[in-house]
């Protein structure tokens, strides 16, 4: 596919091709990113907002670029984007300054998420409700197809829940969650939703006028951009009654001994000096995606993950974590191998230079409530690189892994 | 390859074998240990030749007896044969030869203990000394020999 885009696919473990199953953690990234980076680094180098030489103006100008391209990218508005590290402090930033606009409305009581919630959607909202008498409230999938029944969103979500906040695509399961049957009994209860869109905007696109979410985050990172830069999306209407989060430089109109008046969004929530090598990566990154397609990116991607899934369902010693989702996986897919831990599996893998995560993939309640063998799982993630080539390699290591891990099987 | 020197018929034959794996009813002290990364959960469990009762291993003097050994939980292959061979390894010891074992084991693993004199004390335990190349595996060898630190 596109392999050749992606220098890190050059690389070997011991003279076997890296084959690269991790993108759900983090995506290899092209070199017209990794280009990107060295040109701002060099031409654009100076602090933006701030100096009035050119080498200044033009830093502001790649920076305030780089959120009009993000803008288009997801069909908002241009001072609808924030600029934050990532995913996780996106969410942070919302979980520290939303709720306290939303619970003046004494009705309000909960907070509703999905149980398979990555921890940086789960952890800062059990760190709110922890300091005060809110409820956390779970969505529970059905443990066969991942999928959310519709009884348990009418019980959990109510005239007393503030805030839905769900991925688009579970970074574990690979399921894709119930955005638009989410979104609209959140909104019947007036409630906000925060859409983490991490695990899907290299795959799929996101429209959140479309999808009519008051929220969105996502990490560079995952998407072919780099570390470092992700975005905070949200309705202007509901940005502008967001206290700032962090304070400091450049988010300022005016500070005097006593009083500090802050600039209009997005700037009240950029403090300090910006990414703004960052952001122009994270712009090539958009383009790399928008000249691929979203549909040209769905076929290819989609045909290696049914071809992978097939090849891994014939295989005797593995299980599918989600045997039988009832809409296709997204790019992701959990499963295990019997009687092997998944982090002894994953380094006898890593000898064949296969790369795939094992273990509970930050995502620790929704492991529990699985109840797999380990409490864990491997999980191989595709991103535009993956052709079949790399699942025939998968698929072979995982027989000689599973043979050598095996092979002194004493009865016990 | 490199691997074949970490997973030895010793450490996957420990690893099965469940001799150790086993609750003991008057056990002093259960100290556990948690692998966030994996989620692997161990606990060892220490039966002491003592009638005095400790608020911790700490507070314990170095001359008192492990009389029994045994830990609980399930995890990799490398963090079940640690804790294996450490439970093999502790009965009968002193609290004190255990502090020595405990810390020898550690250094091995850092790789800052090499002297092969004090490295056999640690009987079979040596064969997890490759994981000192493995950094990604350390805390899973390491996890039961930390509770002794608690």
């Amino acid at each position: 596919m596109n392999r050749q885009d992606f220098p890190t696919t050059a690389l070997t473990e011991n003279d076997y091709p890296i084959r690269y199953f991790d993108s759900g953690a983090t995506s290899l990234r092209p070199s017209a990113v990794l280009s990107a980076i060295e040109r701002s680094s060099i031409h654009n180098n100076a602090n933006p907002h701030r100096g009035i030489y050119t080498l200044s103006v033009r830093a502001t100008q790649e920076y305030e670029d780089a959120r009009r391209t993000v803008a288009e990218f997801i069909n908002a508005e241009t001072e609808e984007i924030i600029f934050t590290r990532n995913a996780t402090e996106s969410l942070n930033l919302i979980a520290f300054t939303l709720p306290p606009v939303l619970f003046q409305d004494k009705t309000k009581n909960n907070i509703v998420i999905p149980i398979s919630e990555h921890h940086s959607n789960f952890v800062p909202w059990q760190r709110f409700v922890k300091s005060n008498g809110y409820e956390l409230r779970f969505l529970y999938c059905d443990k066969q197809t991942g999928d959310i029944p519709d009884s348990e969103i009418e019980a959990k979500i109510d005239e007393g829940t503030a805030i839905v906040s769900f991925a688009t695509v579970s970074n574990v399961l690979g399921v894709h969650l119930p955005v638009e049957k989410l979104t609209q009994k959140a909104h019947s209860v007036g409630a906000v939703v925060i859409l983490d869109a991490a695990q899907s905007v290299a795959h799929e696109q996101l429209d959140v006028k479309a999808l009519d979410c008051d929220l969105a985050v996502f990490s560079g990172h995952k998407m072919y951009g780099p570390f470092g830069i992700g975005v905070l999306y949200g309705k202007k209407e509901l940005l502008d009654k967001m206290p700032p989060f962090l304070t400091g430089g450049d988010m300022i109109d005016d500070v005097t001994e006593t009083l500090t008046t802050y600039s209009p969004v997005p700037y009240k929530f950029e403090a300090g000096t910006q990414n703004v090598t960052g952001a122009a990566g994270l712009a090539e990154a958009v383009r790399y995606i928008k000249n691929l397609g979203y549909d040209a990116i769905a076929e290819e991607e989609n045909a290696v993950l049914q071809y992978l899934t097939e090849e891994l369902e014939k295989l005797p010693f593995v299980t599918l974590t989600i045997p039988s989702p009832t809409v296709p996986r997204a790019s992701v897919v959990s499963f295990s191998m019997d009687d092997v831990h998944p982090h002894d599996a994953a380094t006898v893998l890593s000898e064949y230079g296969v790369c795939v995560r094992a273990g509970k993939h930050c995502a620790h309640p929704l492991l529990d409530y699985l109840g797999v063998p380990f409490r864990a799982t491997l999980r191989a993630s595709l991103g535009v690189y993956n052709d079949t080539s790399d699942v025939d390699a998968l698929i072979h290591a995982l027989k000689e892994t599973y043979a050598f891990l095996t092979k002194t099987s004493k009865p016990v | 390859m490199s691997i074949n020197s970490v997973y030895t018929q010793i450490i996957t034959d420990a690893a099965r074998d469940k001799t150790n794996r086993r609750e003991i009813p008057g056990a002093q002290f259960t100290l556990s240990g948690v692998n966030p990364s994996c989620g692997d959960e161990i606990a060892v469990q220490l039966e002491l030749d003592t009638q005095e009762s400790y608020a911790s291993l700490a507070e314990v003097p170095d001359d008192v007896v492990i009389t029994d050994c045994s830990y609980l939980g399930q995890g990799c292959a490398i963090s079940q044969a640690s804790a294996a061979f450490l439970a093999e390894l502790l009965t009968g010891k002193t609290v004190g030869q255990a502090r020595e074992l405990r810390d020898t084991f550690l250094g091995m693993i850092k790789g800052s203990v090499t002297d092969e004199e004090a490295l056999d004390k640690l009987e079979d335990a040596q064969a997890l000394a490759g994981v000192a190349k493995m950094p990604a595996r350390v805390k899973c060898a390491t996890l039961a020999w930390h509770t002794l630190s608690e």
